[in-house]
């Protein structure tokens, strides 16, 4: 018989694999949470950016006539402030788009300043080695040993309680975590055989450090600056609260919340919007921060 | 009528590819005192098939089969209550990696007596004693004393042991075994599958021995059943299997045996893979691989059909010499 | 075990020096004289101000300064409070059982609450409830706990009326302090009403305290009640039969609260830090109060203080946890 073919292969249909940004940008829709957050998150920080153009008001400009006035749906509302006012008639709209902005201005600050020393310092351990890295571990731990609003506090007691110092004290709480997570990062990278190709190939310290190895370490740090974001404007809330970071009459939303425990009766708008401020802008940075971990962690994906 | 009867078993899992089926068509008999052995490649099924009889696969899987008997009852007729009466007593399965089978949190002795206090096989206060002799039975020194053992102080021959003392606590009539010396030293291997055998004699129990070593098969097993791809392509006796195979699969696995290869200078290998969720063939699943396959193999599924001397899930079943029968033109391999 | 334990000392010991010694130059870094600073009085007139540099030992050099700093801690000399000239240690000793009472009660409520839930959030995973509780628990730890401990007021205490809006008991209970713990003293006080009301004071402060350690612990249980769920051995347990609540609660839970447990030991600085907060809104005796007020009144020495005993609180904890998991880890244990 002619005609026969006795070899015999099976097209397989194969997709080219998918760019990997693509694949992550999958990988993190598939959370709905974390894509409300980030919905959330480009709002505010438009409106923070915008401010000047939103607010209806002057954050702190006082209207002397409209002392705790209620907000729009309750009895007595105006609709010139839609969230009613504050005590010395401060529109209470206005100063939480403004906080905004400072929360957002904050939150950056602190990340940046702890995110890149973190980083510098994690790395020079790892790479240093020996008492350089015994050292440095040794300040991480003490600095992790006092309670991290308690050391804020202190830190600001020295330095006095301003928005800017409240900042600081902030980052240098938050210092530890980025350190650790570089230095033990760049230290399971420094095991792996393509490091060790490029110290073969007469590559120099600096050049390892910052070109070859940092990289790689950017997937753990990325997704700690995210949930950081959040931790620093808790404390930074928390220390307005206080009294020991932005002074009135900056519109911080920690500090509107300050002497707002005696309204609870009369007027419990001026509790309770800047506190939901706090939290919508907490949760939605917590929400991409997980779903950032989710997406950049192959072992949780099904 | 055999112990264990399953005809058609089919396990498929529902993924985010789609839906796959990691075993379809699977009949199994066993009877009382006899050694079955399920030959296979990683990826052929074989332990997928086993854990669906023990009731272990979960969602995603779905495990459906027109007949599952034990001993004349209806496993897929149990309430998941009754179900769990019969495995763990009756029907019990020692697994691959014996570190990590085992509870790092309970000492060993805690765990074997666990199987008897739940069962109730044995009153309370015996428990400990039969538990020694479990130990002992199974080979391992000053039993005793290793009681109080956790997992992680033993050698992995010793977790293989306790493993098997912990499935044959209540006396089970059968036995799974999967792969069980894979993940053991070579020297330790031997002893284990002797320990098996011996136990299995002694006891009369049915073993199911789940192995892709065919040096094992050999030495052990009454009867085979080769599996591929999910799917069974040849069950026989094991005499009459090694002497002349009935699929081409089977007689691929053999030749690639080092105690086969004659005189020749490189031993033969099965080229390709064995087919995953994306790439199944259409027709014979082997058919890509297979060094007799023709259009008729990718056109149409093969069915088990009756051989001499067993089943096959050939078109061209091979006969005594090994040439693919009722083929047009046979192809040098 | 034991080379285990001393090793772990081993290593606070140096960490507790490095503390005290910061703590020792807080006087010295805060804004103003130190010698005014521990006085706490300004403008001193320059004879008692040598007075008093030399009592207080401020003309010696730096690091004497510091040896005779760390004998006086070791003696368990704080300084003494410039606003009640009390010494500190007896100031902290009396306010720290309110913050005991509070932490722990709120690490309970955090712990019996947060296992359970995250143990069925791992078990239904996937479910309406897992969602649900996920969304709660990552909502909890998204709360200014100042903030909610205020809403919380509003809701439970003035809108609802159902709890009381701050301190420790009613004020027409008068309660003999011997434990420092109401609850304990006011059971064995002779007024019948007395513990309902200290019962009814705790309740809110445990909530709002509890709050972040309790959705910490269940996303933290649930995390590793799912690794945990996908070992081996698990299998093993299934297929030896045994039934699902059983493989969850004894063989599964146990191994999930390894990493629990090094978890729970973390909670104790935020716990701390939450408490400072949830005692200012409560007005609730504690050191959280005590030291934050310490800086409005420019009470230095407390700061000093109390900082150092929280610190040193925060280490010994840390070391319990330690030698709390090396217990429950066999493969440490033997």
């Amino acid at each position: 018989m002619s005609g026969v073919e006795n070899i015999v292969t099976v097209p397989i249909a194969a997709e080219a694999p998918p760019g990997s940004l693509r694949l992550f940008w999958k990988a993190f829709a598939e959370n709905r949470g974390a894509v409300g957050g980030l919905c959330v998150l480009v709002l505010l920080v438009l409106a923070a950016v915008f401010a000047d153009v939103v607010a209806p008001h002057s954050p702190i400009e006082q209207f002397r006539d409209h002392f705790l006035t209620p907000p729009i749906w309750q009895a007595g509302g105006d609709p010139t402030f839609p969230l009613g006012t504050d005590d010395v008639g401060r529109d209470m709209l206005s100063r939480l788009i403004y906080g905004a902005r400072l929360s957002l201005i904050i939150g950056f600050t602190v990340v940046t300043l702890s995110l890149t020393t973190g980083t510098v310092l994690g790395l020079t351990a790892a790479f240093a080695g020996g008492l350089i890295d015994i050292t440095l571990m040794r300040l991480m731990d003490i600095i992790l040993v006092f309670p991290s609003l308690l050391l804020a506090i202190v830190i600001v007691a020295i330095l006095g309680p301003s928005l800017f110092n409240a900042t600081f004290a902030v980052a240098v709480v938050l210092l530890p975590g980025y350190t650790r997570l570089a230095r033990a990062s760049a230290l399971s990278e420094l095991a792996r055989d393509y490091v060790v190709a490029t110290r073969s190939a007469g590559a120099g310290r600096f050049r390892l450090m910052f070109d070859t190895v940092l990289p790689n370490c950017m997937a753990p740090l990325i997704v700690q600056a995210s949930l950081g974001f959040s931790g620093a404007i808790l404390d930074a809330a928390a220390l307005g609260f206080l009294g020991l970071g932005a002074q009135p009459p900056t519109p911080e939303w920690g500090t509107m919340l300050a002497g707002a425990l005696q309204f609870y009766q009369r007027a419990w708008w001026v509790l309770t919007f800047p506190g939901l401020a706090i939290l919508i802008t907490v949760l939605a940075f917590n929400l991409v921060g997980d779903g950032l971990r989710d997406a950049l962690d192959p072992k949780l994906r099904r | 009528m055999a112990l264990l009867e399953i005809r058609n078993l089919a396990v498929e899992f529902a993924t985010a590819r789609g839906r796959f089926r990691a075993v379809e068509g699977i009949d199994i008999d066993v009877d009382e005192s006899e050694v079955l052995c399920i030959v296979g490649e990683s990826g052929s099924g074989k332990s997928v098939a086993m854990l669906a009889v023990m009731g272990l696969i979960a969602f995603p899987g779905r495990v459906t089969a027109d007949v599952m008997r034990f001993g004349g009852t209806d496993l897929l007729g149990l309430s998941p209550r009754q179900r769990r009466h019969v495995v763990g007593k009756d029907i019990a399965m020692v697994f691959q990696e014996p570190m990590t089978s085992l509870n790092p949190c309970y000492p060993v002795g805690w765990q074997i007596g666990e199987a008897l206090r739940v069962h109730r096989a044995v009153p309370r206060r015996k428990v400990r004693a039969r538990v020694v002799q479990l130990l002992e039975q199974v080979g391992i020194p000053s039993p005793a004393t290793r009681l109080r053992a956790f997992p992680h102080q033993l050698s992995g021959g010793m977790n293989q042991r306790v493993m098997i003392a912990m499935a044959i606590a209540c006396n089970p009539r059968v036995l799974i075994a999967d792969e069980p010396t894979t993940a053991l030293d070579v020297t330790i291997q031997k002893q284990i599958l002797d320990l098996l055998v011996a136990l299995q004699r002694e006891h009369r129990m049915a073993l199911v021995l789940i192995t892709h070593d065919m040096g094992v098969v050999a030495e052990t097993a009454h009867r085979v059943q080769v599996m591929y791809a999910g799917q069974t392509v040849e069950t026989q006796a094991t005499d009459s299997l090694f002497a002349a195979p009935r699929h081409p699969y089977t007689a691929a696995l053999l030749d690639a045996l080092p105690e086969r290869a004659r005189g020749r200078a490189r031993l033969p290998t099965i080229p390709g893979v064995v087919p995953g969720i994306d790439d199944r063939p259409s027709g014979c699943l082997f058919q890509p691989r297979c060094a007799f396959a023709t259009p008729h193999c990718v056109a149409v599924r093969p069915a088990l059909a009756e051989v001499p001397g067993g089943r096959s899930r050939c078109h061209y079943w091979l006969d005594d010499a090994g040439h693919p029968t009722g083929h047009d033109r046979a192809v040098a391999a | 075990m034991l080379r285990f334990l001393l090793r772990r000392v081993g290593l606070v010991i140096p960490t507790f020096v490095a503390v005290t010694f910061l703590s020792f130059l807080l006087i010295h870094l805060v804004p103003g004289d130190p010698i005014e600073v521990r006085a706490g009085e300004r403008g001193i007139d320059p004879q008692r101000l040598a007075l008093l540099r030399h009592e207080y030992g401020l003309d010696q050099p730096l690091w004497k300064q510091f040896l005779r700093y760390e004998g006086q801690v070791a003696s368990g000399d704080l300084g003494v409070s410039v606003v009640t000239r009390e010494p500190v240690w007896n100031e902290f000793t009396t306010l720290f059982p309110a913050t005991l009472e509070l932490a722990t009660c709120a690490i309970l409520f955090a712990i019996l609450v947060g296992i359970p839930l995250g143990v069925i959030a791992a078990v239904k995973r996937g479910s309406a409830y897992d969602y649900g509780l996920m969304g709660l628990s990552v909502t909890g730890a998204s709360m200014p706990i100042f903030w909610w401990g205020l809403m919380a007021i509003l809701i439970f205490s003035v809108a609802l009326g159902w709890t009381p809006v701050s301190g420790r008991i009613s004020d027409q209970f008068y309660v003999e302090q011997w434990s420092g713990f109401m609850l304990i003293d006011a059971w064995y006080s002779d007024d019948k009403g007395a513990f309902a009301s200290a019962v009814s004071h705790l309740i809110l402060p445990t909530i709002v305290l509890g709050t972040v350690p309790l959705a910490t612990i269940a996303r933290m249980t649930r995390s590793a009640m799912l690794e945990v769920l996908s070992e081996d051995y698990i299998r093993t347990a299934r297929a030896k039969g045994m039934a699902p609540r059983r493989v969850v609660v004894i063989h599964a839970l146990r191994n999930a609260l390894i990493p629990v447990v090094t978890v729970l030991g973390l909670q104790v600085g935020g716990l701390l830090g939450g408490a400072i907060l949830t005692e200012t809104i409560f007005a609730w005796p504690g050191v959280g109060h005590w030291l934050v007020e310490s800086i409005q009144r420019r009470d230095y020495p407390v700061l000093q203080g109390g900082t150092l005993l929280i610190a040193t609180l925060v280490i010994l904890v840390n070391l319990s946890v330690d030698v709390a998991y090396g217990y429950l880890n066999p493969r440490i244990r033997r």
